[in-house]
């Protein structure tokens, strides 16, 4: 008997990783949609708030850390539903390597097509709210931590509510109030920028959230799969 | 200990000993809190800053207080059911964040109309207090959402137990970021505990009112988790049997 | 020699008990049919034989050893499948298996001979979603080949299936069994497999 598969506590993790991006990779319209979202709701601000640069430069890290936010929601909604309807999650579970990993798997490719764009098109939006150099990169450096934290933690939800009614709205019900510290941590650091105060205490807290996130959300993901594939 | 704590998860001696306990934990409860909202609101001197003002704490920090520890009761038996297996463990669980939402509700509502005349608006973004006490509403509200959403009652059971444990974990870290933000507003400082220690005359009633909503909170879930068992089990030969006895 | 046997396994789904108090054992060679009519739990029960789904009460033994301690060990020894196959719809064959092949230890890697044994190999490089049903149950059978795992967990594995691939999986549950292994199936239609079989009867 040949045991390559499961020679290496990883290859389940890579496995997993290189499947969910050949899916995305054939179908872009999964990530890109995210980010148009991503996009469209950030100029729906300056639209709706006024136009003049103390308007943009106040509101710009909030709403585009409220962008941020909603459109990895609406990225999440998805991640374990084809996977429950098609049956390969009863393969996932079934697997011999060890869930937490898999879990794993599934929230690093979530992050590398929807975290990644949305951190890479971050530096175009700043510059549309005429944010100063020094923001527009703490800005991205607070959305490297913030997405993977919210890929991390949405999974939970994610998994939570496979095979519930309405499984939209209620995971973003589930999610949002968990996501807060995130959110406050992020726009609030940004916006610290802005006016040249310190801004290290916010990545600090930002970059822990994102191990903690990192070391306990695949368990608890993994559990929630189980229970909720019965 | 093991044997006695066996004993008391299985639903019909649960069912026989809540009943005598519901009376105890209610009738006392009530009269503890009469007592302590006549001495709050007769007795205790006013304060010497925000006049009468101050008396809705007799409602507010003990609301305040068992939205926090209702939901700590419900990710506490959450945990149990889920490592144990226990029905009943799940059942006050779900019995149990209802109740923690309106305690929370309360407290909203209490810090709110006693922000009216202390900040002159119904709504200070600035007291990290009350911003917890709201995302904890929302946490109520997603757990309860969780539950509605699952129709299959084991399952719901323990997706929802996963959910109270992840927010129990978060709570803490959430507490602490809206706390780091609002220190980031200057002006809106006004922060209750930068006042003098409270005189004994004030603070015992506080402490009976607390107490008393405490063993309220417990007639409470008793009920509530009675109701439930009775749903859960309503096809087991004990509930019929009650229900021919006619003692149901 | 493989045993597995179930001892008082029950399964209640909502308010409804599917099974109580059940009990079978299965020996390397021989075939359990779990029979019933539609909606007697019989994909339930196949589920809680996995683990998939929780038992009620009752547990699973291997060789004596009670299948909750030995889940990882467990999990090599079985392969499910079921109506919903398993695979993605925008990936072909060659990138499903592929995928498959780090999920659980292998027996044969050989995907190629495999794919042209089911006679799958024209196909092989169409998305998944685009095989009819005949087809996407055909290449299932691809997951039962390719893994080493004994015990083979199989639910309506004839459904959707032409006359050439009912007989083509009889054959090959058959060549399973004479190999030591073991099978459980839950089906409508007869199962023609010349071995030792147990039953049982839901609902």
């Amino acid at each position: 008997m040949s045991d390559k598969g499961t020679s290496n506590l990883f290859s389940g993790f890579c496995a997993v990783v290189r499947r969910d991006l050949l899916l995305s990779w054939k179908r872009p319209g999964d990530m890109l949609n995210p980010l148009f979202f991503f996009l469209m709701v950030c100029t729906l601000f300056p639209l709706a708030g006024g136009p003049t640069a103390e308007q943009l430069q106040l509101s710009g890290p909030g709403v585009m850390w409220v962008g941020a936010l909603l459109a990895t929601l609406l990225s999440l909604n998805s991640l374990f539903v084809s996977d429950y309807e098609d049956g390969s999650l009863d393969q996932l579970i079934l697997s011999q390597q060890p869930l937490p990993l898999l879990a794993l798997g599934k929230s690093a490719a979530h992050w590398l097509t929807n975290g990644v764009p949305l951190v890479l098109i971050s530096p175009l939006i700043s510059v549309m709210f005429q944010m100063p150099v020094q923001t527009i990169t703490i800005m991205m450096v607070t959305l490297i931590f913030g997405t993977i934290s919210l890929s991390l933690l949405g999974a939970i939800g994610s998994a939570l509510t496979i095979g519930a009614h309405r499984a939209g709205s209620l995971l973003s019900l589930l999610i949002l109030p968990l996501a807060m510290p995130i959110l406050i941590f992020g726009a609030r650091t940004a916006s610290l920028s802005m006016t040249n105060d310190p801004t290290a205490a916010g990545i600090y807290f930002l970059g822990a959230y994102c191990m903690f996130a990192l070391s306990l959300a695949p368990f608890a993901t993994a559990a929630a799969l189980r229970i909720c594939n019965e | 200990m093991w044997t006695w704590f066996h004993k008391l998860a299985s639903p019909p001696h649960f069912f026989r000993i809540s009943e005598k306990m519901v009376p105890w934990f209610g009738i006392s409860g009530l009269l503890i809190i009469a007592w302590g909202t006549w001495h709050g609101l007769f007795v205790a001197p006013p304060d010497y800053q925000q006049g009468d003002a101050f008396r809705i704490i007799y409602v507010h920090v003990p609301s305040a207080y068992l939205s926090m520890a209702a939901y700590m009761t419900m990710a506490l038996a959450a945990g149990i059911g889920l490592i144990w297996r226990i029905k009943l463990s799940h059942a006050v669980a779900a019995a149990a964040a209802p109740i923690g939402a309106w305690f929370t509700f309360l407290a909203l509502a209490t810090g709110m109309i006693w922000g009216r005349p202390m900040w002159g608006t119904w709504w200070e973004w600035g007291d990290p207090r009350l911003t917890s006490e709201l995302l904890m509403l929302f946490l109520y509200f997603g757990y309860m959402a969780l539950r509605a959403a699952i129709s299959d009652v084991k399952k719901a059971d323990n997706a929802s137990g996963v959910l109270a444990l992840v927010g129990a974990v978060n709570i803490p870290i959430i507490h602490y970021s809206v706390e780091w933000w609002s220190s980031l507003h200057q002006g809106a400082t006004i922060l209750r505990e930068d006042g003098p220690a409270m005189p004994p005359e004030m603070l015992t009633p506080l402490l009976f009112n607390i107490a008393g909503f405490t063993l309220l909170f417990g007639a409470l879930l008793l009920i509530r988790v009675r109701t439930g068992v009775i749903y859960r089990e309503h096809r087991k030969m004990w509930v019929k049997n009650l229900i021919q006895r006619g003692e149901l | 020699m493989t045993t597995l046997s179930g001892q008082s396994v029950s399964i209640i789904r909502g308010d409804r008990c599917l099974c109580s108090d059940l009990a079978f054992s299965v020996d390397s060679g021989e075939l359990l049919l779990i029979e019933g009519a539609n909606g007697s739990g019989k994909t339930s029960l196949l589920r809680g034989i996995t683990g998939l789904l929780t038992l009620d009460t009752g547990e699973l033994t291997l060789n004596g050893v009670p299948v909750t301690q030995i889940w990882q060990s467990f999990r090599g020894e079985i392969i499910w499948l079921s109506h919903r196959v398993g695979f993605k719809a925008d990936l072909n064959l060659w990138e499903n298996l592929a995928f498959e092949k780090h999920l659980r230890s292998t027996s044969n890697t050989e995907l190629r001979s495999i794919l042209k044994r089911l006679d799958l190999d024209q196909i092989a490089t169409l998305p998944f979603g685009f095989l009819s049903a005949g087809q996407g149950r055909r290449a299932g059978l691809a997951r039962l080949l390719m893994g080493a795992g004994r015990i083979w967990i199989l639910d309506e594995p004839l459904t959707n299936l032409d006359a050439s691939g009912q007989s083509l999986v009889q054959e090959l549950i058959t060549e399973h069994l004479t190999s030591k292994g073991i099978c459980i199936a839950a089906s409508h239609a007869p199962l023609e497999v010349d071995a030792r079989t147990h039953r049982i009867k839901l609902g």
